[in-house]
């Protein structure tokens, strides 16, 4: 058999597999990433953080929180700074992915 | 037929990328074929087999080991290849000089990464990496074979830059404690034994170094434990630069008002020999310098594998990168994330920034293993708290945007800044920002 009909073969019996994740998935989750320096890995707070977990809170919460920052209608103390460097579109991107993790 | 996708460890790897570019390309024809339906995804399976080698299990090497295995789903091999036993963490270090903190404190285990992500570490030190081979050699001898390669080896200080300093710092007698480890708890300790009216310089070499606001923020730690126990005592803050490099303002105000005769600012001083006997630094454009305590940080560049490696094609000193995907500009599928690069401009040399860094590299790495493009439009964000005491902090925050017509990343405009005044709600802040920084590398 030759390495080209390997790769066919193995595409048909990983094919399930390869709908779990896609780039725009990836790249979701890549962007997401840039919170969990401070909010923890997929959005999961570590027990007694002083920062809110952001997994399996709804989008709608989290995009109206940062919009609060940015506004300064909620006062902080980086979160106004960070928040002003994402676009609405973004945002919203990270809200829906942190919103579908498990907390 | 699925045998054939989980193939063992030692197959080779050019078939292996080969199968990978095999296989996107046939779904690539056969989803074009799908005419009428939905909008082809460009959807192909993560290898299994591919393999991926971290060299440096610090702030970007840990973060990059974890998050290939997080974003591929477990399903790229990775191992990182790191010659400490535990993770000492550079960033709060200064805690320690300061007599609040121990290391201890700032010590995470490498075991997390094995247990909770399927990493394999190995304890060793990478001694000669082959790009063209693909391969990398360890100092046990052993030959580990590599797809792609993430090296993570931080800075290297650059002993030459300063005349008598490595002769210095062998005696133990100037210490640069710019690596949390043993010479962190040296420095305290030459502290501890200085008496009171004593004087304690920290030299600061030209930027880029490591960790731009670290030289300002010792300052205050030493600062801080002198008040207390040495209160005749003097912080002497001699630096290369003409200006303080981080949070200038607040640093400046800090020194003014909370230690107001204890620490002087010395701009436009630029290391050039000390005398270890003496306890004298010589400057460029200044006088000389006497101080019971010494500590000299020399200039800095990155790792010597890199070096070594010719993978510092910056001024012979950083590694130039391709911002997508952090890709070596000097070799192929070698991705360098942390303190080694030659930075963006207002990207700084630090934890947090490594940590992101590795993040976008990670994702690329496993689109590009998976026969998809990376992410055009990758983030970075970065805050950087600096202690002022041992309890009250102040940061400072920026978020870099990927700008594809530059093919750079520039900080955002309007975004990022500086904190108001310290305080202990950022001192709290800033400890969960480490636990869970260091969670997110290693647990």
């Amino acid at each position: 058999m030759t390495w080209r009909r390997f790769a066919v073969s193995c595409l048909a019996a990983a094919a399930p597999a390869a709908f779990a994740q896609d780039a725009p998935t990836l790249a979701t989750r890549s962007l997401a990433a840039t919170c969990a320096t401070c909010h923890g890995t997929d959005g999961r707070a570590l027990p007694g953080a002083s920062v809110p977990g952001l997994a399996g809170v709804p989008a709608e919460r989290i995009v109206e929180q940062v919009k609060a920052f940015v506004s300064g209608q909620r006062p902080s103390t980086v979160m106004q700074q960070i928040a002003k460097g994402y676009t609405e579109a973004q945002i919203e991107q990270v809200a829906r992915w942190f919103a579908a993790q498990q907390p | 037929m699925r045998k054939a996708c989980d193939m063992p460890d030692g197959t080779d790897a050019a078939r292996r990328a080969w199968l990978v570019r095999a296989a996107g390309t046939a779904l690539g024809l056969a989803a074009g074929g799908c005419a009428g339906g939905p909008a082809p995804r460009p959807a192909r399976a993560i290898p299994s087999s591919a393999r991926v080698l971290v060299v440096g299990g610090g702030w970007g090497g840990a973060t990059a080991a974890k998050y290939v295995r997080l974003l591929s789903q477990q399903r790229i091999d990775v191992v990182l290849v790191e010659p400490g036993d535990a993770f000492v963490s550079c960033p709060l270090s200064n805690l320690v000089i300061g007599g609040s903190r121990t290391l201890a404190d700032l010590t995470v285990p490498y075991t997390g990464l094995a247990r909770a992500h399927g990493v394999t570490v190995v304890q060793d030190t990478v001694s000669r990496i082959d790009a063209a081979a693909k391969t990398a050699t360890l100092a046990s001898g052993a030959t580990l074979r590599w797809d792609k390669l993430v090296l993570a080896p931080g800075i290297e200080l650059m002993w030459d830059s300063v005349a008598g300093l490595k002769a210095a710092n062998e005696q133990g007698a100037v210490l640069q404690a710019w690596k949390a480890g043993p010479e962190t708890l040296a420095l305290r300790r030459q502290l501890e034994a200085m008496p009171d009216g004593g004087v304690f310089a920290i030299a600061i070499p030209e930027s880029p170094y490591r960790c731009p606001p670290g030289p300002y923020e010792r300052a205050c730690q030493v600062a801080s434990y002198f008040k207390a126990a040495k209160p005749r005592a003097k912080v002497l803050v001699l630096d290369a630069n003409p200006e303080v490099q981080s949070k200038p303002a607040l640093f400046r105000k800090v020194w003014a008002e909370q230690y107001a005769g204890m620490v002087e600012y010395r701009p436009q001083h630029k290391a050039l020999a000390v005398d270890a006997a003496a306890r004298t630094v010589r400057f460029e454009l200044a006088d000389d310098v006497r101080a019971d305590v010494l500590n000299v940080l020399p200039a800095m560049r990155a790792g010597a594998l890199a070096v070594q490696s010719g993978l510092a094609n910056a001024n012979a000193r950083w590694c130039q990168v391709h911002w997508l995907d952090f890709e070596s500009t000097a070799a192929k599928d070698i991705h360098v994330v942390g303190d080694a690069i030659q930075l963006a401009s207002l990207m700084p040399k630090s934890g947090h920034m490594a940590n992101n860094q590795a993040k976008v590299a990670a994702a690329a790495i496993v689109a590009e293993l998976s026969g998809w493009a990376p992410d055009p439009a990758p983030m970075l964000g970065n805050t950087c708290y600096s202690f002022v005491d041992a309890t009250r902090v102040i940061h400072v925050a920026s978020v870099h945007r990927y700008d594809a017509a530059e093919k750079t990343f520039r900080a955002v405009p309007g975004a990022g800044g500086v904190s108001g005044a310290p305080s202990e709600q950022e001192g709290v802040y800033a400890w969960n920002w480490a636990r869970t920084a260091w969670a997110d590398a290693l647990s």
